[in-house]
């Protein structure tokens, strides 16, 4: 039984999500070989080899896999798949896209989204957004799996041999042209995105002491988002509502400003992995759900906040 | 240019969902049911090319219980031409779901097919891709701006980056994001004619696709609660527990 | 402009017991009549909420083989409690000593939802469209002044009214005649009752808000067909209120309070009052280990016989509690909302057929048994004016000893929006913080009603003076609203030192209590778009 993980990357460098999907498929199994698709992606491949993880890494290579596209990939991943019990990536839209594709040429059922890894052939997800889980069991004898990747810690990325070996390309597709990507312009992540969201309330009291906000997130490289109430109140327009009737956002820290916590903004951000609420009223239920919980005056709290990180002598974008 | 649209019924994305006692799924009886949201732009898309007089037919389709014809019903009123419902009970799994539109496509032999990029309730965003693939049709997932050519699709998709803009031939598959447009409200006119519409009725069964699920659903329980951290009392505190501890920034 | 009209014999305006019967009614006796059912929530039943413990009298009537045709009301009343709370205590009523009105053995616990569902299924079955999603914003006159029909509410308006891409008109319906069937306090209604008088010579209506909570409870505390009410606590002894404890299948309790409108103290939380009451041992020793799986409220008619207006005009007749034919000692609105529109609909089948009035509803709802029921009933509520103790005492010699027949008829003195005394006159009450187990706070609560309202349309909670509650309302009453609304729509926020009033209208139940109590009549409840508000399902 071996495992084979469908790598994302630009062809320069890993994309960070892959290194989470690695800590989930060995779990599944520790023979775990990663199939890289791409062009010219020779550093990829030797960064590859270099996560302890990491049994084997093959390498495909073709000006044809310069752009990803899910038609030019399947044919590949068919080819290596007679050898391996799993096949899988992270599921994030690389994965989300290719894998059903690979899934449905196996004649396999695929798990999408798994959040916990219980045995080979045992997988938590959450279904509903997340509003439950369920545990499922794949009777499938080749079983394809993507892995939501903010579940799994990255995987360390030195200290590993794995061998890198070429294998073969196939023919590129005929119906399907790539024309061009367009990176998010804004210097600001998207909010569905990014690793650090800070969000105000209607604490915030004005659409200009969002300006608090706004100095931090730039600190932090960090998406703002909004409750309802600040954004019903005319603070923030409405395509930075975080919530249930907003945008559901897990990044790795969210910081809560000026929010109580209703339920539906709890809905849309409880899934984070460290949140923090700065927040006047100490009973307000955000500090329920908070990590950290700071009870002070925001209006204060902030400019020291923002003072503080300017101290820092490095902060991790 | 013929459009076949897939939809699904699903708990209604404002509805609470309950997740039984015993485990076995949620709760489902008496609670209010509509059109999966993205399925509502596909929808949308469709009949919008025909009004350019890009399409000339509409077809919608949905597979599951009797009453999963009522999003059918709707995908009528809005203006697609007449329905096709598969019947089928119990949980059936994209890869399933992909088998029977396989069958519709080799009978109704559409130009595009559309569908939401994945459905709220099981989350699985597979069925678009699958069927693409048992097809051997080009796919254009996650869309949010389709351009009809001459016999081509130019597709701007949403992707984590940002946009991604790519061309397939037709026939092709496109799942809808919900950004791709703003689907319009059904008309009580429209809702009374699109009663008036045919909608064929076939039993899975008689498609010869095995629907029984691959996967088993062992357990359904709710998420566990995020218990309360620790109160801080300063913001150096806070930055230093930050960096150090939760080694997040 | 021109809107696309339809044209139907009947038009019914509201998808409860009172329009879903007087539609099906209307299709027994003529299936010719074409009749069209307009009902703003996304569903039948979705924006239902009652108790309730059915009496099946009405539907006896309607459709005699409800059980062949598998009707949801499967629960019989088993047994029934009466409590008077204390504090702490409590003080058993015997049964046998109850008024025959409130005596339930031949009833059923049912969710009312579930059976206009059920009602729906029958009614299209027989041929009647139903319309869900689609509220009647707007009532359409002939031009000699008789009702011509309604116009649906325009889709895909933004916040300032300006069209959207989406814009879908409202169209108007048109009937021989229109059937108002909202349920309490019908914004339609409201309008229909001031134009053409149709209170004239009646007492102010009364009204009540009713909070409802679905728990599924440990199989040790559940008895299944248990019905308990209760009186007294939390509330005191001059505000007319008590509870329902109602034990369903399913390991399900529906359990609610009613809370008469009338009440004086603006410092009054009716919600939080609800809450309150959860903790009295006898009631948390019922709930206790178990989960709360739903939560509404709306308010209900409480005025009974001396407050019942006029219910036809020209071409358009009342039914149901867009009327008032709630029975308020019953604690029953179903069965009498159900025989109104019964009655309605065979006025307007003879008034199709012989082109008689429509003043005939009155006379045959007089010879009706629905009369007999609202007029004995009529001096229970007033007499509570005077205090729980004196009000029980009274319907006892009335009910128990006269049946309602006292040669007299009590008055409602006051509508309920003018009897608030000023903030600084009352007592503060000091409410305890929800525990998050047995008691909650309002946004937990209204997220289990599925509640919403498309974003960015114009606000359906319309202040007539916009100024009235932070230079007026705030100073004298202490703002109200941030506590009659039992989901936290309006709140008074402090910005830059400046209070200013707000409103969540995206939250609003339809429960129509600010429309009701506001000491100014400031708020005026119109429909918002089709499909918005609560997603009820077994309520």
């Amino acid at each position: 039984m071996s495992v084979l993980l469908i790598a994302e990357h630009n062809n320069k460098e890993i994309k960070s999500f892959t290194l989470n999907a690695i800590t989930a498929a060995s779990q599944i199994d520790e023979d775990l070989h990663v199939l890289l698709i791409g062009h010219n992606a020779d550093e990829v491949a030797k960064s590859l080899s270099l996560v302890p993880n990491v049994k084997k890494v093959i390498q495909v290579d073709n000006e044809i896999y310069e752009n990803y596209l899910a038609e030019n990939f399947t044919p590949v991943v068919l080819k290596q798949a007679e050898n391996y019990s799993h096949i899988v990536c992270s599921a994030n839209t690389f994965g989300k896209n290719l894998m059903p594709r690979i899934a449905a040429l196996l004649d396999t059922s695929q798990v999408s989204d798994i959040i916990k890894v219980i045995s080979a052939d045992t997988f938590l997800r959450p279904i509903y957004a997340g509003n439950a889980f369920a545990t499922v069991k794949s009777s499938d004898a080749k079983k394809c799996v993507t892995i939501r990747p903010t579940s799994f810690e990255a995987a360390q990325t030195s200290g590993g041999t794995a061998e890198i070996i070429k294998a073969d390309t196939h023919e590129a597709a005929k119906n399907t042209k790539f024309i061009k990507k367009e990176e998010v312009k804004s210097d600001r992540p998207e909010l569905g995105t990014a690793r650090i969201v800070i969000s105000g309330g209607r604490g915030m009291q004005s659409g200009e002491n969002f300006k608090l906000i706004t100095d931090i997130a730039d600190k932090l490289n960090a998406a703002i988002g909004a409750s309802r109430a600040a954004v019903d109140a005319g603070y923030i327009t409405n395509d930075h509502q975080v919530g249930q009737t907003g945008k559901v956002v897990v990044p790795d820290l969210y910081i809560a400003v000026g929010i109580s916590g209703a339920i539906q903004h709890l809905a849309g951000m409880k899934e984070s992995k460290i949140i923090v609420a700065i927040n006047k009223d100490g009973e307000a239920p955000i500090f329920s759900v908070a990590d950290y919980g700071l009870e002070a005056d925001l209006f204060e709290a902030l400019p020291k906040f923002l003072e503080e990180l300017n101290k820092l002598n490095t902060i991790q974008k | 240019m013929k459009i076949l649209v897939a939809v699904k019924r699903v708990i209604d994305y404002n509805v609470q969902i309950r997740v039984k006692e015993d485990g076995t799924g949620v709760v489902t009886d008496n609670v209010k049911m509509s059109t999966n949201p993205p399925d509502d732009n596909a929808i949308e898309e469709a009949v919008k090319i025909k009004e350019s007089g890009k399409a000339s037919e509409i077809v919608a389709i949905t597979v599951g219980e009797e009453k999963a014809q009522e999003t059918v019903r709707k995908a009528l009123a809005v203006g697609a031409d007449r329905g096709i419902h598969i019947k089928a009970d119990g949980i059936i799994e994209p890869l399933a779901v992909s088998k029977i539109l396989q069958k519709v496509v080799d009978k109704e032999k559409p130009d595009l097919v559309f569908m939401g990029k994945q459905a709220i309730d099981d989350d699985c965003n597979q069925t678009g891709q699958m069927l693409a693939a048992l097809l051997n049709w080009p796919q254009a997932t996650f869309a949010s701006k389709i351009e009809v050519k001459e016999k081509t699709l130019e597709v701007t998709r949403e992707v984590d980056e940002g946009l991604e803009t790519i061309e397939v031939s037709i026939p092709a598959i496109v799942t809808c994001d919900l950004r791709l447009n703003e689907p319009r409200y059904a008309s009580l006119p429209n809702i009374m004619k699109a009663k008036k519409k045919p909608i064929e009725q076939i039993n899975a069964s008689d498609l010869g696709v095995d629907v029984k699920p691959r996967i088993e659903q062992l357990k359904v329980e709710e998420p566990p609660k995020r218990k309360a951290g620790i109160k801080v009392s300063s913001v150096e505190e806070l930055v230093q527990k930050l960096k150090n501890e939760a080694k997040v920034i | 402009m021109s809107r696309e009209v339809m044209e139907y014999d009947v038009v019914i305006v509201g998808g409860g017991p009172s329009g879903l019967s007087t539609a099906i009614k209307l299709k027994q006796l003529n299936p010719d009549i074409n009749v069209c059912l307009l009902e703003k929530a996304s569903e039948v039943g979705a924006h239902i909420l009652s108790g309730n413990v059915f009496e099946t009298r009405a539907l006896d009537e309607l459709l005699p083989n409800w059980k062949e045709l598998n009707a949801p009301i499967k629960t019989k009343v088993t047994k029934e409690k009466f409590l008077f709370l204390g504090k702490t205590k409590k003080i058993s009523w015997p049964t046998w000593l109850l008024p025959k009105v409130q005596q339930n053995h031949n009833n059923y616990i049912i969710s009312l939802a579930n059976l206009c569902r059920w009602l729906a299924e029958q009614a299209e079955s027989l041929g009647i469209e139903i319309f869900p999603g689609f509220p009647a914003s707007e009532i359409i006159y002939n031009e000699d002044g008789s009702v011509k029909g309604v116009a649906t509410q325009d889709m895909g308006l933004d916040k300032e009214g300006n069209k959207k891409d989406s814009y879908e008109p409202g169209i108007e319906l048109h009937a021989k005649v229109t059937v108002f069937a909202e349920g309490c306090r019908g914004h339609l209604g409201k309008q229909l009752i001031k134009k053409f008088d149709l209170d004239k010579g009646k007492d102010p209506q009364q009204y009540g808000i009713g909070f409802k909570e679905i728990w599924e409870i440990k199989e040790e505390n559940h008895q299944e067909g248990l019905v308990m009410h209760t009186a007294g606590w939390p509330l005191d002894k001059s505000t007319y209120g008590g509870s329902f404890v109602y034990h369903a299948e399913n390991r399900q309790v529906f359990l609610g309070y009613v809370i008469g409108l009338d009440y004086k103290n603006p410092h009054l939380s009716p919600f939080d009052e609800f809450q309150r009451f959860k903790t009295h041992p006898s009631i948390k020793s019922v709930i206790e280990g178990g989960k709360r799986i739903s939560y509404g409220a709306r308010a209900l008619i409480e005025g009974g016989f001396q407050s019942l207006p006029k219910m036809f005009m020209p071409g358009a007749l009342l039914v149901g509690c867009d009327a008032g034919t709630l029975n308020m000692p019953k604690i029953k609105g179903s069965h009498t909302a159900m025989k109104s529109g019964m009655i309605a609909a065979e006025t307007i089948a003879d008034h199709l057929k012989e082109n008689k009035n429509l003043s005939v509803y009155e006379d045959k709802f007089k010879k009706s048994w629905l009369y007999k029921e609202l007029f004995e009933a009529r001096n229970v509520k007033p007499s509570f004016s005077w205090g729980l103790i004196l009000g029980i005492i009274f319907t006892g010699i009335d009910q128990i000893l006269f049946r309602g027949k006292l040669p007299f008829t009590l008055r409602h003195k006051h509508a309920d929006h003018q009897t608030l005394k000023p903030a600084n006159k009352m007592p503060k009450i000091e409410y305890p913080k929800p525990d998050n187990v047995i008691t909650f706070d309002k946004t937990s609560s209204v997220y289990l009603t599925g509640t919403n309202h498309a974003d960015n349309q114009p606000v359906h909670l319309q202040l007539k003076d916009k100024d009235l509650p932070i230079n007026f309302t705030l100073e004298k009453f202490d703002e109200p609203a941030q506590r009659y609304c039992p989901v936290g729509v309006y709140e008074v926020q402090r910005e830059n030192d400046k209070d200013k009033f707000v409103i969540n209208s995206q939250n609003c139940i339809h429960c129509k209590t600010c429309d009701i109590k506001e000491p100014s009549q400031n708020i005026n409840w119109v429909t918002p778009e089709g499909g918005g508000g609560p997603k009820y399902g077994n309520m």
